[in-house]
């Protein structure tokens, strides 16, 4: 279970990474993050973000409709 | 003087590496124009860049306070703000305008997929502190005062405060 999560379904580009960076300030190094998307976009946005941040993608995985990532702080 | 100068110069580029600096050309009033931009923009910020954005020429519509009605003394001016009156719900599309009907059709279905407004960038630009730079010289060339256009930008400046920032900056894009 992430220490806070991101619900940006319905959300198109740019707003997934926006949340995700918005809600990354407000935790500390080492602690999760997970972000739950719909905009197919997020698949390689999400991700780009992070490895560019330099936090780590702990998880990646589907459910019908939504993406999900967990991230860890760095 | 120009040592000391020179050094702190130098202690503000340290502090901000040319990595994290973006600087974005906004010379279009254009709907399908300043979509991207602000797009590009609030997202260097989610990178963490330091972010700014330069209005010239008709970007400078996207600026105007919503209500805003005629600009400027000479009759130029007004015809031109007549015809083209900007604000960001104001825009025209550089493509399939037809007087207004294709930017409500745009708006409308951004809206039905949820695409963030121009209105909605902008004053999230604000809130993840991008620097919004009015061209002085087009203010003074269409008759704008800092009366017509929205709160929060910076002061006016000029192609000279664009390219330091540009030289500076590892990501420049004239849109």
């Amino acid at each position: 279970m992430a220490d806070i999560t991101v619900d940006a379904r319905g959300l198109q580009c740019p707003m997934p990474v926006i949340k995700t960076a918005q809600a990354m300030a407000q935790i500390t190094s080492g602690q999760t993050l997970e972000v739950i998307a719909s905009d197919r976009g997020a698949l390689s946005d999400i991700p780009a973000w992070a490895k560019d941040m330099g936090h780590a993608l702990k998880e990646q995985f589907e459910e019908p409709d939504e993406f999900h990532f967990v991230l860890e702080k760095s | 003087m120009v040592e000391t100068m020179s050094a702190e110069l130098e202690a503000v580029q340290e502090e901000t590496p040319a990595k994290d600096k973006m600087v974005l050309i906004a010379a279009s009033g254009d709907l399908d124009k300043a979509w991207p931009t602000l797009i590009l923009a609030t997202t260097g910020a989610a990178y963490g860049m330091d972010v700014t954005v330069f209005f010239t020429f008709w970007g400078l519509s996207i600026l105007k306070k919503p209500g805003t009605g005629i600009t400027g003394d000479d009759w130029r001016q007004k015809l031109m703000s007549a015809f083209h009156k900007g604000t960001p719900d104001g825009l025209h599309l550089s493509k399939l305008h037809f007087a207004g009907l294709g930017p409500s059709m745009m708006k409308s279905l951004a809206d039905d997929k949820n695409v963030a407004s121009v209105q909605e960038l902008l004053d999230l630009s604000l809130e993840l502190g991008v620097k919004l730079w009015p061209c002085q010289m087009t203010m003074d060339l269409m008759g704008l005062t800092a009366d017509d256009l929205i709160d929060g930008l910076d002061k006016p400046a000029g192609a000279g405060s664009a390219i330091s920032l540009m030289r500076d900056a590892s990501i420049s894009l004239f849109i």
